[in-house]
């Protein structure tokens, strides 16, 4: 094989990689058409095509290549390997960054754990569901909703590792802080349980899918915008099962 | 009184930005852009502005503010704008939705599900807004 076409197997698995790393982090679908056809042309491919829905990228370069795809199926948040492979895009495009390098570092951005560790998550989940409930509904509700927002949290990441199935965690997590809210109500531990609630299942909403699903479909990509309001609907209907279930047992 | 919601707002973004991964750098900037949003629709609503126009005019801000902070920092805007949103989301509407199915009260629960969809429809045009104000300003500039 000509070491020309060697090198544009590269920059197709250079691109490919980065728009996996992007998807399967939470961006936007529009950001990854556009990283991946920046890159392809800062390394001298003037003319690449890509389609990119939520759950899969197709990538071709004229005429000299095979067309690849790649499947995703699981996709977290985690927004700091999006800002990460963003900068290295952009350093592509600079120039500063051969083909190699690029590849290497990708790799190590792939390769990365969580910024956060699942405990300081938790704290984080807790305490924001405390201060929403305050802006909401006052001091009383502060400790109530602390303690049921961090084990819906909690909850949601234990039972999303069990089965992978998210809708269910979102419904089970749900199901969880409201029903500890309402025994904290019971217990006389808070004043609203409606706030508390609220609270929550602040955590569990679905904030980056309604962002993304609006730019998607701000920047044309019909279907994946839609997929992404699906995801976002979804969401919001299990969180919604679950607490019209806890509200059904009262 | 307003002191505490700013306090609350700015807290709980920047948590919240914690969920999504947000770098660490940038925690302070996404609890900021949470602030922004929660005051200005926290002010509109206490002057009596319709929920719908007030969130309309909060994510608008919101929006503006991230892609400012996306182009000071180089990061893409939706690390700003994810926690930006989450107060603004309906989360007390659809509470109370909810709330009246269990009890059989179709009437007000419908009428309640519109308006918290009527209120995503405001945080999504917002958003739409500040990208076509944004694309305005960059053909006016070039």
């Amino acid at each position: 094989m000509p070491t020309y076409s060697d090198r544009t197997n590269d920059i197709v698995d250079v691109c490919l990689l980065a728009g996996k790393i992007i998807l399967e982090s939470g961006g936007e679908t529009y950001r990854v058409e556009d990283t991946m056809m920046r890159i392809a042309a800062s390394f001298g491919i003037p003319r690449s095509h890509s389609y990119v829905t939520p759950t899969g990228i197709i990538f071709s370069i004229d005429k000299k290549n095979s067309t690849q795809f790649i499947r995703i199926s699981e996709r977290s948040t985690d927004l700091q390997k999006v800002a990460m492979v963003n900068s290295i895009s952009r350093r592509i495009s600079k120039g500063e960054l051969t083909l190699e390098e690029a590849y290497e570092q990708l790799k190590e951005v792939e390769a990365q754990k969580f910024a956060y560790p699942l405990w300081l998550q938790v704290i984080a989940s807790a305490i924001g569901s405390g201060c929403f409930a305050v802006m909401l509904g006052g001091w009383n509700n502060f400790l109530p909703s602390l303690l049921s927002g961090g084990a819906g949290f909690y909850c949601f990441e234990m039972v999303h590792r069990l089965v992978k199935i998210r809708f269910f965690a979102e419904f089970f997590a749900s199901f969880v802080a409201g029903g500890l809210a309402l025994l904290m109500m019971m217990a006389g531990l808070g004043t609203d349980l409606g706030k508390m609630m609220i609270g929550s299942v602040m955590p569990l909403v679905p904030g980056l899918a309604i962002t993304n699903a609006v730019r998607d479909l701000m920047a044309g990509h019909l279907i994946a915008g839609l997929s992404r309001g699906a995801e976002a609907f979804l969401t919001a209907f299990a969180i919604g099962t679950g607490i019209a279930l806890i509200l059904s047992i009262r | 009184m307003i002191v505490q919601q700013l306090l609350l707002s700015f807290i709980a973004s920047a948590l919240f930005g914690m969920i999504f991964n947000i770098p660490k750098k940038l925690l302070i900037n996404s609890g900021f852009v949470g602030m922004v949003g929660w005051t200005v629709y926290f002010f509109l609503a206490e002057h009596h502005l319709n929920n719908v126009m007030a969130t309309f005019v909060a994510a608008f801000f919101v929006a503006m503010l991230s892609n400012l902070f996306a182009r000071l920092y180089k990061t893409p805007a939706t690390i700003f704008s994810v926690s930006g949103i989450i107060p603004l989301v309906p989360g007390g509407t659809a509470f109370e939705a909810m709330r009246h199915v269990v009890l059989n009260d179709y009437n007000a629960a419908i009428s309640l599900a519109a308006k918290a969809f009527m209120i995503s429809g405001a945080i999504a045009m917002g958003l739409i807004f500040s990208e076509v104000f944004n694309q305005l300003i960059k053909r006016w500039r070039s």
